[in-house]
């Protein structure tokens, strides 16, 4: 097993003990010599090939990064990229992580994950490992169906959705991915496109440089059972009214020409309005501020998001403080005790205190 | 209140209005304290366990508590009790039954009488035999007073009263003055034995160090209570047993749960990895993640998870990243696992799954005993998935049980599964104590350079490339530079480990992770029989390793010839267990089931064992057992006499059970030299 080296030089928080590579990576010595057998077209493709353009610029050492997923179609990820991977079992990702990141310091964690697996059979592990704030990196690609087992709907499909299992239309509500990332108080919430390759990008870096959990949403489009699902993000006619960005430090306006912005309306709320019939103009615009420790705000951001069929949402960083990390502290209790105690005697611990000797 | 009648037929403690203290000689003594579950039983217990060990002589206990964490005080369902068996010779069981019972109030009298045979002693303490009370559990007059216990020895005393009498001096209140009527009752019982003091002394200073009052008034209490057994005109007689002879060493107590928790933790340190523990509290096996928290100083991590799922997964992360993953759970928890141990199958990691087993189905009867979940951890996961099993067979056994699973985990990479149970996990006994430095080095054997070579030449890994002794796998970790891979739950291939759907594949996977299991290195099983003409073997496994030796040996005191092994592997069996079983007119197989592995065995050998199958959530009697095990005897040896029958002879015994024959130094079933009681050597 390697040790941290602590002459290393320093990365940024969430790569803390992470080896450094000793030379400059490329895209191609991540890509691993499996076949990729998604879907033509498959929004999968866009992220994997994003994240393998992204993996070398982290600096970290290739052998440090493990990839963790559950099942379904987003779950094959791992054997696409010449990392250490495991494919696990439908929803467990975040719990296998979990002892993986608490076990080695050493590693850059990232879980894959889709709608199904993290929102529905993966539910508990999800917002247990958030609230925990572990330090991995989860990537939720949210296609809004069930791909793998061929097109149920899933936790975050739109209400009346019409599939396999649902003839009549779907009656269950959905989840808001980055909604119940909130409630569970994850430290790192954003949400990002498939095809936006650039702002992927930059969301993962901001994801990989988080200490603790970094849950990111991927839109992903499943072009075989639930084609543009996110379309509305995507036309160029629809794209700019549709995405509402987060920008730290700057007013939320967007739309064509900029003629749209986000305002505080109410008790904990905030909507989106005509930035020309504000009393103020843009100086009533909310400044986004992912910093904003009480997570209501990101949360009254969340809800910004479309419940039914997608037209507009959110895409950005909706949330990122810091807070101590799980497995930090679980291995600072070690250390304590290993400094306290010292390492450990183990004939004296099962000898014990009261013995009696025959002879 | 009535007096004592002189004249009673008393069994152990018979009692003499003499002025002189007599000292009487018994060679063991059965005796259950029992009370509220507020009333500190388990602590009383605990105590006297603890004298009784430094004392020296052997022991066995058996806590039993109800689920309820308080139950309405003064109600049957509220009752706890501790029963502690010692002796000086060695002994098997906690005893059938209580040669002496302590009564805290009348709930505890009617729950336990059952149990108490006639002319033992009870020790009452009057103060809540009231009108009230007694109604509340269903008694219509004071069975103290109505001479309904008089085939009993009994002994009713105000020991409340007397107890608030005592600490008088340090001012409490009534209620929490009678708080120490425990260690009251625990000095009274601890003159009538002669137990040595001074380490409940210091307990009690220990524990109540923060709150002098209280710690003042237990001392005063348990000095009180001794007292009054020197002083008292009651107790004309004490006992004395004397301390046993044991294998030379040094010895302890041991409880199961806190010996597995210690094992594990040697079975890492003697594979020089980290120890990680995911876990979902569950009675009986929460002790375990409580024991294993305290010892972070000894690189073991602690995740207790959202669920069982959760513990598991965090544990066979932990494995995947290199360290030892650990989870414990009782049989609900498996259940939920049964999806992550089929993924640590496939991934051919290292993982001890250890079910401390409680009574089902469902959440059936958490605090009681019973081990019905040998075929759940077998077979129940989809697919064949194969994995080896152990049980530990006396509650210092698991600590042995515990270092040989994380040896099989580590050296064949696989999950092992460990089985307990409720009897095991909280009884306790004493147990020569190992040297670490004894036990086997593991090696886990990590790959840390190219294994193998590829098509065009060049150095490669393979990580489903195998050891051809073990058929373990190539194990690299994650950090380990060139050897990255991904492993998974979907059919890999031979060698590659890369996703395969070919058919020949499949079939060879399958066949060689069964292989894998069914190799690993397992001992010979032992076969106790003295003279080697026994016409029946006992055969057992898991906690009913101490009544079944204990009615083996009413049985041969009485004259039987009868043969006794006990499997502590599970899966694979030990190799000659086939020709043992054939080497026996008659294979008797007792299980607190319904006969799980009978049907193994049925299975595997085609050998027509006979199930002796008892599911009551309590550990199989002595005497049961020796009835039985006689019956089967007399049966197959074709003896015929009306006069007394050989199993009833045997039940009916009260002290058979000293290990007084052993012939021919055959020795029993023991197969580790780490078990106390080295009954073969003596
Ligand atoms: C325990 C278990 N239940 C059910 C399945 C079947 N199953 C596999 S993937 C999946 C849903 C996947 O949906 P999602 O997580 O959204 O992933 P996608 O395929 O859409 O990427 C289901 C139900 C399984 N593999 N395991
Ligand atoms: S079914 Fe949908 S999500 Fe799955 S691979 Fe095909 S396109 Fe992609
Ligand atoms: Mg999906």
């Amino acid at each position: 097993m390697s040790t941290v080296d602590l002459g290393l030089p320093s990365l940024p928080g969430g790569l803390r003990g992470v080896p450094a590579a000793t030379e400059p990576q490329n895209r191609k010595e991540y890509v691993s010599d499996q076949e990729v057998r998604w879907c033509p077209g498959c929004g999968d493709y866009a992220v994997l090939a994003a994240f393998q353009g992204f993996l070398p610029e982290l600096g970290i050492k290739r052998e440090n990064v493990a990839m963790v997923s559950g099942i379904g179609c987003s779950s094959r990820f791992p054997y696409y990229l010449s990392t250490y991977g495991m494919h696990s079992i439908h929803g467990r990702a975040p719990a296998i992580a979990t002892g993986l990141a608490v076990a080695r310091p050493d590693l850059s964690v990232w879980v894959v994950t889709g709608d199904g697996d993290a929102l529905s059979i993966g539910g508990n592990h999800l917002i247990h490992t958030l609230r925990r704030n572990v330090n991995l990196k989860i990537l939720l690609f949210n296609n809004r169906i069930y791909g793998l087992t061929k097109g149920q709907y899933s936790p975050t499909s739109e209400p009346g959705k019409v599939t396999k299992s649902t003839p009549m239309g779907s009656v269950d509500n959905p989840f808001n991915p980055v909604s119940l990332a909130l409630g569970a108080e994850a430290t790192f919430v954003a949400r990002t496109v498939d095809s936006d390759r650039k702002h992927l990008t930059s969301v993962l870096r901001a994801a990989a440089e988080h200490r603790g959990t970094a849950f990111v949403e991927i839109y992903q489009n499943c072009p075989i059972f639930n084609d543009n699902a996110f379309e509305a993000f995507k036309d160029p006619e629809t794209r700019d009214d549709a995405i509402i960005p987060l920008v730290h430090g700057e007013p939320i306006r967007f739309g064509t020409d900029g003629h749209l912005g986000v305002v505080r309306d109410g008790f904990a709320s905030l909507a989106v309005r005509e930035v020309a019939e504000l009393p103020g103009g843009e100086a009533d615009l909310v400044v986004h501020d992912a910093h904003t420790e009480d997570p209501a705000y990101a949360f009254a951001l969340s809800r910004l998001t479309d419940a039914g069929v997608l037209h507009r949402a959110p895409i950005g960083v909706f949330r990122s403080v810091e807070r101590p990390a799980y497995d930090d502290l679980v291995r600072q209790q070690i250390t304590t005790a290993q400094e306290t105690q010292g390492t450990g005697d183990l004939q004296a611990l099962v000898t014990g205190a009261d013995t009696w000797t025959i002879n | 209140m009535p007096t004592r009648r002189p004249d009673d037929p008393s069994f152990d403690l018979e009692m003499k209005r003499t002025v002189t203290i007599e000292v009487k000689q018994l060679d063991r003594v059965v005796i259950r304290f029992a009370g509220d579950s507020g009333d500190g039983m388990q602590l009383t217990g605990d105590r006297f366990t603890a004298e009784t060990a430094s004392f020296g002589n052997d022991l066995s206990t058996l806590p039993n508590f109800p689920a309820e964490i308080r139950a309405p005080a003064g109600t049957l369902p509220g009752v706890s009790s501790f029963q502690l068996h010692f002796a000086d010779h060695d002994i098997l069981t906690p005893g059938d039954a209580p040669d002496v019972l302590i009564a805290m109030n009348p709930a505890a009298l009617k729950a336990n009488l059952k149990d108490v045979p006639r002319g033992a002693t009870l020790i009452v303490d009057t103060a809540d035999f009231t009108a009230r009370n007694l109604k509340r559990i269903g008694y219509d007059e004071n069975p103290l007073e109505t001479g309904e216990l008089d085939a009993y020895h009994l002994i009713p005393l105000n020991l409340t009263g007397m107890t608030v009498e005592s600490v008088k001096e340090f001012g409490l209140t009534r209620k929490d003055a009678s708080r120490a009527k425990n260690m009251y009752a625990l000095g009274l019982v601890s003159w009538l034995f002669q137990r040595p003091v001074e380490s409940t002394i210091t307990f009690l200073e220990t524990k109540f160090a923060g709150k002098p009052d209280i710690r003042d008034a237990n001392i005063a209490a348990f000095r009180a209570g001794y007292n009054f057994g020197e002083t008292a005109e009651e107790f004309s007689v004490r006992y004395e047993v004397k301390p046993a002879s044991m294998a030379a060493g040094t010895y302890r107590n041991i409880s199961g749960n806190l010996a597995l928790a210690y094992g594990l933790v040697a079975g890492a340190q003697r594979a020089g990895l980290p120890l990680v523990l995911g876990a979902y509290p569950i009675t009986p096996a929460s002790d375990v993640l409580h024991e294993l928290s305290k010892l972070k100083r000894f690189n073991v991590t602690t995740v207790q998870a959202e669920d069982e799922i959760a513990g598991i997964g965090a544990a066979l992360g932990a494995s995947f990243g290199g360290a030892l993953g650990v989870t414990t759970s009782s049989g609900p928890g498996i259940s939920l696992k049964s999806e992550t141990i089929g993924l640590g199958v496939m991934l051919e990691l290292p993982l001890v799954i250890c079910d401390i087993q409680r009574a089902g189905p469902s959440t059936g009867m958490p605090t009681k005993t019973e081990q019905a979940d040998l075929l759940q951890v077998m077979f129940g996961r989809n697919g064949e998935a194969p994995l080896p099993v152990l049980a530990a067979q006396s509650p210092a056994d698991c600590f042995a049980i515990a270092v040989e699973a994380a040896r099989i985990a580590i050296t064949y990479r696989t999950p092992v599964i460990v089985l307990s149970d409720g009897y095991l996990a909280n009884g306790s006994e004493p147990w020569q104590i190992p040297v670490v430095a004894d036990l086997p080095a593991i090696d886990p054997n990590f790959t840390l350079e190219p294994n193998a070579t590829n098509d065009k030449g060049e150095p490669t890994y393979l990580p489903y490339l195998r050891d051809p002794e073990t058929l373990a796998r190539a194990w690299a970790v994650p950090g380990t530079a060139g050897l990255d891979h991904r492993i998974g739950g979907l059919e890999k291939e031979d060698k590659t480990g890369n996703i395969s759907y070919d058919p020949a594949n499949h079939d060879l996977m399958i066949r060689t992770r069964q292989a894998k299991v069914d190799g690993v290195d397992v001992p010979p099983i032992e076969v106790d029989d003295p003279d080697g003409t026994a016409k029946v073997l006992v055969l057992g496994w898991g906690s009913t390793y101490g009544p079944i030796g204990a009615g083996v040996r009413r049985v041969r005191t009485v004259g039987g010839k009868i043969a006794h092994a006990h499997l502590r592997h599970l899966n694979p069996f030990p190799e000659n267990l086939g020709d043992v079983l054939r080497s026996y007119d008659k294979v008797l197989v007792p299980e607190m089931n319904l006969g799980q592995l009978a049907m193994l065995l049925r299975a595997k050998y085609l050998v027509d064992v006979v199930s002796y199958a008892q599911v009551r959530g309590m550990p199989l009697g002595a005497a049961e057992l020796a009835e039985v095990i006689g019956n089967l005897v007399e049966e197959t040896e074709g003896i015929d006499d009306d006069a007394r029958h050989m199993g009833e002879a045997a039940a009916s015994l009260t002290h058979g059970e000293a290990l007084h024959t052993q012939p021919n130094g055959r020795t029993n079933g023991h197969t580790n030299g780490q078990l106390h009681h080295p009954e073969g050597a003596r």
